[in-house]
This record gives C-alpha cells, structure tokens and sequence, in this order.
C-alpha cells in the first residue's frame, strides 16, 4: 500500500503552481507599484490607502449592504421553502430537491441574462402591467433588479442545506416537545429551529459570499454604470490596467470572506 | 385544518419554483419568436437556431466549450482520484496540506481565482488562450473531484488492497481491480461536477482567455450589449443539454434508491 503515497505528488506540484502561487502573486502586486513588472520590487501600501477614498468606501459599502440584504431575502424565502419541502415523503423530497438544484447547474450568466426580457421598461412584466393601467415601472438598471436576480441566482444555496439539516431531524423530538405541553410556536423555536442551525449558517456564509463577489449580476441587470467589489476588481483589470490596486482590492475580498466564514463557524453551536 | 396547510404549502413551493424557472422558460420560449423582439411572441419560427449554427463565432465557441470541458473533466478526474487514493496514505501532516490548499479554490470568491491565474500565466509569459484556458478550468475542477472521490476512498478496508497484493497482485492491479471499482460512484459523481462547473464557466475563462478564444459564455457575455435572440436560442441548447445530463444521472438513482425500498 506504500505505493500508493507517491499518487499526491503530481498535485503537490500542481497544486502549489496553480493554487498557491497566484495567491503569492496577487498578495505580491497588491504590496507593490510599478506596473505589471514584478522585476523590480517597490514595497508600497498606496494600493490600500487608494481603498479608503470614499468613491471605494461606498464601493464596498454597496456590495456588503446589497449583499446582507440578498442574504437576508433569501433566508425568509428560502427556510419557508426548506422546511415546507421536507414535509413531504422521501422520494417526493427527492424530486423536489432535485428541482431547486437544477437551476444551480445552469449557467449562471444565462439564467441572469434571462431577466433583461422580463424586467426591461418595454419588457415582459411592464406589458403585463399596462394591460391592468399601471404605467411601466422602471425596474432594470436598479438595487430591485440587482436584487432580484442574486435572490433568483443564490436561493438554492440556501435551501439545499437547510432541508438537508431538516431532513436529518429526528421527527420524535418534535412529537416529545408537544408530548411535553410545547406550544407549536415553542417547538418551532427551541426544536426546528435550533437543529437546522448548522444548515441555516452554511447557507449565509454561502449566499453571502457569492453575492459579495459577484460581477456578471450587477454588469447585466445594474448596467455599465453600476459598481460593486467584483466589478471594480474586473475594471482594474480589464479596463484600468492597474493590476496593483486590483490585487489590493481583491486581497481585501478575500481576507473579508475570510473572516465571515470563521466567525460564522465560531456561532455555529453543532460545528466540530 | 391540516388540509388547508398542506395546500398553502404546496402553492409556496409553486410560486418559488415559478421563480426559479419563469426566466430559463421565457428564454426557450423566445427561442423560437418569428420576430426579433423578446418581448412579443410573433410566430414560431427556427429563424434563430438557423442563424446560430451558420454563425462561425458562435459555432466556434460550441467547440471550445465542448473540448474544454472534456478535455478538463478527464484529466482532473484522473489527477483528483489518484491524489485522493494517494492522500489516504499519505502522513498526516501532508494530507492536512493539500486538503486545505484544495479547498482554497472552492472557498475562495471566483474573481479572486480568476485573476490570480491571470496574473501567474502573464508572468510566466505563457500566451493566453485555449491552453491557458484548459490549465484553469482543470485547476478549478481537480478540487472538486478529490472532495467527491476522498471521503469513498477514505471509508475503504485498507485490508482489501492488502489482501489483493497477497494473493499475487501487483499495486497497479490491486488499484485496478480492486479500489477502484470500489470508489466508481466518487469518482463518478466528480466528473459530472467538473463536467458543468467546466462547461458553464464564465469568470475564470473570461480572465484567463486571450487571442480570440471565446467559450459560450464569453460569446453570450459580448452578446448582451444588443439585442440578440441568437443567445436565446444558444441558452436553450445549452439548457436543454445540461437538464438531460442531470435527469438521467438524478433521476435513476432516485428510481432505483425507492424501487429498493419498496424490496425492503
């Protein structure tokens, strides 16, 4: 069986070109000036100062702002729908998980593109709307529309781990707490609620951090002008050309996604 | 009372579904609209799809798509099944290692992945492109393939590969015949994940390309700035293709799992 250890050497290898490496190379560029050349070094921290101008500052207050919002939306919708699936019978479950997943496995680019059509001034919705006599609404290049599609592209996110903690459930536990003279209102509270804890968490932490990250949302249904973290990182890059701050940016981001999955961890009671 | 309950819940889990799917609905339909317009359905009409595959941009980027994504699922699949065989032997410091380098890209926002790939293919000076593109995406695809192969090669008898090589065979035998059929489902389950986390890429493929090589989703990317019921009818190919790829593989197991209950 010794034979076998060397099969982790050619990821070993891999892994560290293509895994650790760019992290090096992105930290690096972020600490430096002078271009794209990594020749010279000039240990700098202008790229972070650059961050605190209030353009930026509002920058990332939008992103974690639209980001808690889309979190939030998305744990009422989305714990109703858990819970109401795993009333069902097993295979029934089934199928219905297995409905809420196959969007996920769609492009996301495309189910986020299919939202222009509906949500544009002379589009789908607004023409329903003016056959009742209400006057088109503006909704594409807005918050609700930004909105809207991340709570559409995200919500399986949080859905498939609340109703995978949900299902795991011991059904007696509930019938106990009602056997013991707990109101329904109780029993949802100190029981339901309590064991789905763990899936409630990992689907925050999940949605929270896609949102945060995103760029095609806001790029398609925020149009051109409409800037969050993931944008201003792909601007810098794609547009701007100053790797450096685009580095900085994205340190930043990561360190921020970092920190909000360990502190989700420490309040997640069941975690080992 | 509980009738009425099972009905509201019921409507809920409707309403959400027609949520999920009122969009990728809308985009087949239109798929097929006589017209340009998206947002009136004049006639039907296969105008679209006719236009699409005598598209040369278009027809190209099926096929990079298409070879990527094959080209990305074999290799990581067989790269993140021999590093899962591997790492159930290897010492414990190691295995802590690499496990959590693994996760990095999975944890980590795309973007974030995205342009530290960028910046390492520029700074080697490798030219971007197709090839630039395939070493991402078997980047991104590898981790998810060792956390879908490890824990079934993590709960095999280690005495079974043993007991193999005792009786005459040699370790590669020993992993032919026996581990791996053993861990097939992993590995299995690995693959389709890189399959369409490949096939549906748009973030890292968008850094890391160059040189005129565009996937799908760079194609419908560029295409968004107009009008175009072109991208409808790709969205709908592609659609449709993912959907069939995950009902076979999801819906037989599903099958198969109440058909033994019922047996039981």
């Amino acid at each position: 069986m010794k034979h076998f250890k060397h099969l982790t050497k050619p990821y070993i290898v891999w892994s560290f070109i293509l895994i650790v490496i760019p992290l090096l190379l992105i930290a690096l560029y972020a600490f430096t000036t002078g271009g794209n050349s990594v020749k010279i070094l000039d240990f700098t921290l202008k790229n972070f100062i650059k961050i605190l101008d209030p353009t930026y500052i509002s920058v990332f207050l939008k992103s974690v702002k639209l980001g808690l919002i889309t979190t939030g939306i998305c744990l009422l919708m989305g714990y109703p729908l858990a819970y109401f699936i795993s009333r069902f019978k097993e295979r029934t479950q089934d199928f219905l998980v297995l409905g809420v997943t196959i969007p996920m496995w769609i492009n996301l680019l495309l189910r986020t593109y299919a939202w222009l059509n509906l949500l544009a001034d002379n589009g789908i919705i607004n023409n329903l709307l003016s056959m009742v006599g209400i006057g088109p609404i503006t909704m594409m290049y807005t918050d609700f529309s930004v909105t809207l599609g991340m709570v559409c592209n995200f919500l399986p996110l949080m859905v498939i781990p609340i109703h995978t903690s949900l299902r795991k459930m011991d059904n007696s536990l509930i019938e106990a707490a009602y056997d013991l003279g707990a109101n329904q209102l109780q029993t949802f509270g100190r029981i339901v609620l309590k064991l789905s804890m763990p899936g409630i968490i990992n689907g925050i932490v999940m949605v929270f951090l896609m949102s945060i990250s995103t760029f095609v949302i806001p790029k398609l249904l925020g149009g051109g002008q409409y800037l969050l973290i993931g944008n201003l990182i792909e601007s810098q890059f794609i547009s701007v050309g100053d790797w450096n701050f685009g580095s900085a940016i994205s340190l930043l981001l990561a360190i921020i996604i970092l920190i909000s999955m360990r502190l989700m961890k420490k309040i997640d009671p069941q975690d080992d | 009372m509980k009738k009425k309950k099972h009905i509201f819940s019921g409507l809920y889990i409707v309403l959400c579904f027609i949520f999920f799917y009122l969009p990728i609905v809308i985009t087949m339909i239109f798929s097929f609209n006589a017209s340009k317009s998206l947002t009136h359905f004049t006639g039907f009409s296969l105008r679209w799809y006719q236009e699409l595959i005598t598209n040369k941009e278009i027809v190209s980027a099926v096929y990079v798509s298409v070879t990527i994504a094959i080209l990305a699922t074999v290799i990581s699949t067989v790269l993140g099944t021999i590093t899962a065989i591997g790492l159930s032997k290897s010492r414990k410091f190691l295995k802590e290692y690499l496990l959590n380098v693994n996760n990095i890209p999975i944890l980590n926002p795309e973007i974030v992945t995205a342009i530290g790939l960028m910046i390492l293919f520029s700074s080697i000076g490798i030219a971007k492109g197709y090839m630039t593109m395939l070493l991402a995406h078997i980047c991104f695809c590898t981790p998810y393939v060792i956390t879908s192969v490890y824990p079934k090669v993590r709960n095999l008898d280690p005495n079974l590969a043993n007991a193999a090589m005792d009786l005459g065979a040699t370790p590669f035998q020993a992993l032919r015949k026996v581990i791996l059929p053993l861990i097939r489902p992993g590995i299995f389950a690995g693959a389709l994940l890189a399959f369409t986390m490949s096939f549906d890429d748009f973030v890292i493929s968008y850094f890391v390309t160059g040189n005129g090589v565009k996937n799908i989703s760079i194609i419908v990317y560029n295409m968004t700035k107009r009008t175009n019921p072109t991208i409808n009818a790709l969205s709908t190919i592609v659609i449709v293709v993912i959907i069939l790829i995950l009902l076979v593989v999801n819906i037989v197991p599903i099958l198969k799992k109440s058909k033994e209950r019922k047996e039981d």
